[in-house]
């Protein structure tokens, strides 16, 4: 998938997978999510029944002087996939017995579906193609741009709101004097690679993709990078100023004063903090989870910019989990890691946070919980591809982030309303919670008294209602016990 | 004059055939399906069915990694951990294990392993070979219910040896079935049995006895399992999709039962009088059948009889003694509509059938979600096949639904002013 993902990103790159009937699926979300016009450059050679009987060879090496023919591509990747990789097929064979009838580059992708994820691969791929153009390329065949230019790796299909960070970062760029070299990989052209070396430096907003191009390029062409996360106030600031120390050493006043003048007049975000309605949003409890990107960087706003506290945030990328322990360590209570998402939707039951930030699946948690949930990160659906201009990064994103999380929460007075006069929502009480514990009764007038707590914290005070009067060895629930129980356990 | 079939080279794009799981965990509703296989089939089945995996369904992944295919676990030791598992958590009445591509090559030996576990833990586990390699989306809905006549009660012996009984195959929803049984039952013929059944426990008794009719194009090795293994008599129909279809497949019935089909022709006409309104849109329109479920053969007869025309039939696999009766009514429509038989391309390849379809510019493609949008932004109208997988479409009743379906790009064109928009963004 994600090496899918990369190739799809590059014009006329042609992928080819070596895959059954059916692993094609990319080519629906591909065209579904980011409602795409153009047909997926992505062809199956089908390994079928007669496939295992013969090898594959013949009929790979044929698809692929047919798909020379038929679209003459730049190049083609041949693409494993986990049924291939057992097949053990010398692929690279097929590669080189391609090449001698056909124009184009081919080159097969270099991943083991069983070791690495598609974030994982997606990367590797990127790399690999960049380094297949430019390792003969020499030092002193480059031609530095007179201007400061750079570089912005890591935007291609199906990335959470790519193409609007990607928007947002290039008007900042244009703002702060910088021009943009080229966008890697979506809708370069194999012949621009050989140009990439010709900027300053490299942006990789997104640390699951990019970073090994980027590593890649500093240790041939001694290219620096930043990978600071332009998303939030802070970080945005952090991430200009970054810019202008790798160009000038130094930070000049004018981008001081291009900062403040940001924060001041196109970011909303931090007076909205300071304004008096989000003051309810103070000691509100999150839980955060996604890649390790977004993870981050929504994490740091919610706790420095917002004074949301973080209960818990957590990220599925795995092979990162040193980076994200070391970000968050002292800003979160818990740490999570894992890409089992019951131990996630388990946490967030645990911690019973007044909203979550995650992806699609933390979305359905919060459904089934009743707790509201903003989604931040992939893997996410059709309506995580927004026509509207939806940048998360820079001074933009921060008042998208700002309306994401402060829509999330349920609005300040309206909760203030909802605890007076015990909520609009008569729902009856679902029994989410672990105690089957039937020898409790509740007696009428307590039973409408619960009714009448907001649906989000309900469960938690029928359950510690519950835990207090078992202590108390009572039977019956009644409303005096709910107040003792409330009293009890708010000292 | 004899319909012409071609076969490409099934460069096509299908789902894959372990998305059954999606429509018979609901169907059987006590049965848990579990699919061994790899990263990949987990992405698929979150992405095709991402709404529901959520929702607490009643199937999961048992994701094999490096380790079990190198065969360093122990797969008996690791399915038997998962099963206990499963039957502590949900206690189903059956475990439905879906085999992938990857079991198939690693020669997984999923039958002895279910066969040995079964004792052990007190559960029937049923086998389905539903990959990739042999067989497209809906053929997996083909493979657990073969596997599931295997699992069928002998007939009783006190059931009378003479008595022909009457079993359908193919999983429809509740609400359909029960409209199909009603409409048999006007002609007194009494339905015995579903296969699959509500639920696990009521699979229908077979036997020598027993006339077995399929409601579904994409069924046969269901119908050969039954055949052969339970010797079971096929009544070979056109199949209920239409009301063209519905009704010959009530005629052929009732003839295995000896009797005559009383005013069938009036309900039939009735059903037509209700969609004239829909037929006035689709008339001379064309249509073009990319291919990838297996009910194209049964549609596009269905289409021509409103109508239409039919340039081409894609379809994955098709099988010519399963779908006789449908192929020869599908002759018998196109002559009688007086309009050309289409092409039957099975295993079709889909470059060269963008080319085809640029070349008829046809009013309506039918095809699959990834090659929808680029064909609609290049001014074609599509309509995802997909969904007649998943609407209602069986019987009279439920006639006006496909149609629905079929017409609403066409309204829809009606709708916008769909002349200016292309001239903005037709590439």
């Amino acid at each position: 998938m994600g090496t899918l993902r990369i190739a799809s990103s590059f014009k006329n790159v042609h992928a080819i997978m070596h895959a059954p009937l059916g692993d094609d699926y990319f080519n629906v979300m591909r065209s579904m999510l980011e409602r795409e016009r153009e047909f997926t450059p992505v062809t199956t050679s089908i390994v079928d029944r007669h496939v295992l009987a013969r090898g594959s060879q013949e009929k790979v090496v044929q698809n692929i002087i047919c798909k020379d023919k038929q679209e003459k591509p730049d190049l083609i990747l041949l693409t494993p996939t986990c049924t291939s990789s057992i097949l053990q097929e010398d692929l690279q064979n097929f590669v080189n017995q391609a090449n001698l009838n056909t124009e184009t580059d081919i080159l097969l992708a270099d991943v083991n579906h069983y070791r690495i994820n598609e974030l994982q691969a997606a990367d590797r791929t990127l790399e690999q193609i960049i380094r297949f153009y430019l390792d003969n390329l020499k030092l002193q065949n480059i031609n530095k741009t007179e201007k400061p230019s750079v570089n912005i790796i890591g935007i291609f299909t199906l990335g959470f709101h790519h193409q609007h960070d990607c928007r947002e970062l290039k008007r900042l760029l244009t703002d702060i004097g910088i021009q943009i070299n080229l966008i890697i990989p979506e809708g370069l052209q194999i012949h621009q690679i050989q140009q990439i070396p010709n900027a300053w430096f490299n942006i990789i907003p997104y640390r699951e993709v990019g970073l090994m191009t980027a590593n890649y390029l500093k240790q041939k062409f001694q290219l620096p990078f930043i990978q600071t996360i332009p998303m939030g106030i802070i970080e945005t600031s952090k991430f200009i100023r970054q810019t202008q120390k790798i160009i000038y050493n130094t930070v000049p006043k004018k981008i001081e004063t291009y900062i403040a003048k940001q924060i001041k007049s196109i970011s909303q975000a931090a007076w909205f903090a300071r304004s008096i309605d989000c003051q309810n949003l103070t000691g509100k409890k999150a839980v955060v989870f996604g890649d390790s990107t977004h993870a981050v960087a929504i994490t740091k706003i919610l706790v420095y910019e917002m004074g949301i506290q973080v209960v818990g945030s957590g990220t599925y990328c795995k092979n990162d989990s040193d980076w994200f322990r070391e970000q968050l360590q002292s800003i979160c209570d818990e740490i999570l890691i894992t890409d089992d998402h019951t131990k996630v939707s388990n946490m967030i039951a645990r911690l019973e946070p007044s909203a979550i930030f995650g992806t699609q699946m933390e979305r359905h948690v919060g459904k089934r919980l009743d707790i509201p949930c903003g989604v931040i990160s992939a893997p996410i659906h059709i309506q995580n591809f927004p026509l509207g201009y939806r940048p998360f990064m820079g001074y933009e994103g921060t008042n998208q982030i700002a309306d994401l999380i402060y829509n999330s929460f349920t609005l300040g007075m309206e909760d203030h309303l909802l605890e007076i006069f015990g909520g609009h929502d008569s729902k009856k009480i679902v029994t989410k919670e672990l105690s089957v514990n039937q020898q409790l009764n509740w007696t009428p007038s307590s039973l409408n008294e619960l009714n009448k707590i907001p649906g989000f914290v309900r469960n938690r005070i029928k359950r510690n209602t519950e835990q207090y009067a078992r202590q108390k060895n009572c039977k019956n629930i009644t409303i005096e016990l709910m107040y003792e129980a409330k009293e009890a356990l708010s000292s | 004059m004899n319909l012409n079939f071609e076969c490409e080279t099934g460069n096509y794009h299908t789902f894959c055939p372990i998305s059954c799981v999606a429509w018979l965990y609901q169907k059987i509703e006590d049965s848990f399906f579990l699919v061994i296989g790899t990263k990949t089939c987990g992405y698929f089945l979150q992405n095709a069915l991402g709404v529901m995996i959520f929702a607490e369904p009643r199937y999961a992944m048992a994701e094999l990694e490096e380790s079990d295919i190198s065969a360093q676990l122990n797969d008996y030791l690791e399915l038997k951990r998962l099963c206990l598992k499963i039957k502590q958590d949900r206690n189903p009445s059956v475990i439905v294990w879906i085999g992938t591509c990857t079991t198939e090559i690693i020669k997984m030996d999923l039958e002895g392993i279910a066969l040995k576990l079964e004792k052990e833990i007190f559960l029937p586990i049923v086998v389905a070979r539903a990959n990739g390699l042999d067989y497209a989306f809906t053929q997996g809905e083909d493979t657990v219910l073969s596997a599931l006549v295997q699992r069928c009660p002998k007939s009783h012996q006190d059931q009378d040896k003479a008595l022909k009984r009457l079993v359908l195959f193919g999983s429809v929803s509740n609400t359909v079935a029960n409209q199909l049984t009603l409409e048999l039952k006007k002609h007194g013929i009494q339905v015995d049995g579903w296969l699959p059944s509500p639920t696990y426990t009521e699979l229908p008794s077979l036997d020598h006895n027993v006339f077995v009719c399929s409601v579904n194009p994409f069924l046969s090795r269901t119908a050969t399992t039954l055949m052969r293994r339970r010797k079971c008599q096929l009544i070979s129909a056109p199949f209920p999709i239409g009301p063209d279809g519905t009704r010959h497949w009530i005629e052929k019935i009732c003839h295995s039962f000896n009797r005559n089909p009383a005013y069938l022709n009036e309900r039939e006409n009735q059903v037509w009088e209700k969609l004239s309104s829909y037929l006035n849109l689709m008339k001379n329109k064309s249509v073009f059948f990319m291919g990838d479920n297996l009910l194209e053969i049964s549609l596009a007869r269905f289409l021509i009889r409103c109508g239409m025309q039919v340039y081409e039939i894609g379809i994955p696999y098709l099988d010519k003694r399963f779908q006789a009766a449908e192929l020869n009514l599908l002759k018998q429509t196109c002559i009688e509509m007086n309009c050309p038989f289409p092409r039957i391309v099975e295993k079709p390849d889909n470059y060269n059938q963008i080319q085809r379809i640029r070349e008829f510019q046809p009013d309506l493609v039918i095809t699959g979600m990834g090659l929808a949008n680029p064909l609609e932004a290049r001014g074609i109208n599509t309509k995802w096949s997909v969904e007649f997988t998943f609407a209602q479409i069986h019987g009279f009743s439920n006639a006006q639904d496909i149609l629905e379906l079929v017409t609403r790009p066409l309204r829809r064109n009606l709708n916008l002013n769909m002349d200016r928009l292309n001239e903005q963004f037709v590439l």
